[in-house]
């Protein structure tokens, strides 16, 4: 690891300030994420600003029914928070979907929304990575890349985001509020992770020196009833090849409100504005469930090794529709 | 840098720290406590689980300056003297130790799940065990010693 200076800010002001007088400097959160990176080599800040010591480790009520959750709150605590569960169960249900009940301690809001890919060839320095090294290549094209992604990619880069948290986010509209010396901005979810492009080495839209300090969730009475639906290689502790976080309100058997947001699959938390559009007003049926899927699936851009994600995501995507309309379960 | 913190109710402290080292760098190597065990260094293993605050975490991604002032208890820290704490003595009943590389991160974790929930499903334990790996695949032995020390637990 290359060494670097630490230091401890004990308000948002000095933990900008820090960051904003040292170019090579980096937030650390709960660490799961970015000590990991120093490790490998992959990150090389100089500084070392630690932010859990910031006091936005709450989550609290918005006027109007929405919620205010603190950067630096747990994964762990906030899928635990009875308003989370009873409001916005799909955001409970992702979070506890994601990491191992250690990791979930430690890992904050804040860091998990900047997580980066677990693609391997941009873990292992011997490989090419665009994301990793701009304009070194990608080694996941022509590579091992079933997890890889199938929306939004680039022909610079196929890797695929880890957060199943970020999957219900995308889907529940939340605003993420950042702050810098220049003061505070608020950027919605859906548009806070970019496409990779020709510059997949740029990842959100905060600037270097912008810190998050909190996600809000609007009110959505309709996700009460909400769902995320996970696949993965084992039962628990591993990264999504295709996930779902769905919110579905039916009344005399047409789609009154939609949401649906797609994980393991694409470049960013991926919201499905066409699934969306072909749901809302429809009717509740499997057929145009399935009409949906295939509408945001259409412009998947497949590799030999992850084709089989875009049967496997319409698939899971009309199942969790299906569960939702008619309350039970299926195989 | 100087850390100072409490560890099993003692407070430690250790000097000339390097930024880069993890908590659990400074528990083994610093402060002769080599009950968490060094294993993946990437918080993928469980081996180096400890509880900060009384949260159970990988002590391996938990940088030195980020324990400065906090409450460390580690598996040294669970039994009373010479009497081992319910998970261990289970896990030595049911021969839940193979190797035993990875038996601390497990008896911190379990430790936590009996605290938390008073009789775990199968389901419950297998969720709460999934970030500790056991390279022996030993995953029976362990389940037996987990349903064991609740049982008793709840008797108690």
């Amino acid at each position: 690891m290359k060494p670097f200076a630490y230091v401890k800010p004990a308000d948002v002001a000095g933990a900008v300030r820090a960051v904003s007088d040292e170019p090579g400097a980096k937030f650390l959160g709960g660490g799961t994420n970015l000590v990991d990176l120093m490790r490998e080599g992959v990150e090389r800040p100089d500084t070392v600003v630690d932010v859990t010591g910031l006091p936005l480790d709450t989550v609290d009520q918005l006027p109007g029914g929405g919620l205010r959750i603190g950067a630096m709150v747990r994964n762990s605590s906030l899928a635990a928070d009875e308003r989370v569960r009873a409001r916005y169960p799909m955001l409970s249900q992702a979070i506890l979907a994601g990491a191992s009940a250690q990791l979930r301690n430690m890992a904050t809001v804040g860091g998990n929304l900047l997580q980066r890919t677990r693609c391997p060839y941009f873990y292992d320095p011997a490989a090419a990575c665009n994301k990793r090294e701009p304009g070194g290549g990608c080694d996941a094209l022509g590579g091992f890349n079933r997890s890889h992604a199938v929306l939004g990619v680039s022909g610079s880069c196929i890797a695929a985001h880890p957060s199943d948290m970020c999957v219900a986010l995308a889907a529940l509209d939340a605003v993420i509020e950042v702050e810098s010396v220049r003061g505070t901005r608020r950027i919605p979810m859906t548009g806070f992770h970019r496409l990779p492009g020709d510059t997949p080495e740029i990842e959100t839209e905060l600037a270097p020196d912008e810190l998050v300090t909190a996600v809000e969730l609007p009110p959505a009475p309709f996700a009460a009833r909400s769902r995320y639906r996970k696949v993965r290689d084992r039962a628990s502790y591993a990264f999504a090849l295709v996930s779902v976080a769905a919110a579905l309100e039916v009344r005399d058997g047409a789609v009154t409100a939609a949401r649906l947001a797609l994980g393991g699959l694409a470049a960013k938390p991926w919201r499905a504005h066409e699934a969306e559009r072909i749901l809302l007003g429809g009717p509740a049926s499997e057929e145009s469930f399935a009409r949906a899927a295939e509408a945001e699936l259409a412009g998947a851009d497949v590799r030999p090794g992850n084709a089989f994600k875009v049967h496997l995501a319409r698939a899971t995507i009309v199942a969790t529709l299906r569960e939702l309309n008619t309350g039970k379960g299926t195989a | 840098m100087r850390v100072t913190f409490t560890v099993n109710g003692r407070e430690e402290s250790a000097d000339n720290v390097w930024e880069g080292e993890s908590l659990l760098y400074v528990l083994r190597e610093r402060l002769g406590l080599p009950g968490s065990k060094n294993a993946c260094e990437q918080g993928e293993c469980g081996s180096c689980m400890v509880y900060l605050d009384g949260v159970p975490v990988c002590a391996c991604l938990v940088a030195a300056g980020q324990a400065e002032g906090r409450q460390v208890r580690t598996v040294e820290g669970l039994a009373e003297g010479d009497r081992l704490d319910a998970v261990q003595e289970a896990f030595a009943e049911c021969g839940a130790v193979q190797c035993g590389f990875c038996t601390p991160g497990l008896i911190v974790q379990a430790h936590d799940l009996i605290a938390r929930v008073e009789r775990p499903s199968d389901a419950e334990i297998r969720e709460a065990l999934a970030g500790n790996l056991c390279r022996c695949t030993g995953y029976e032995k362990i389940l037996d010693a987990v349903r064991l020390a609740a049982r008793r637990k709840a008797a108690t």
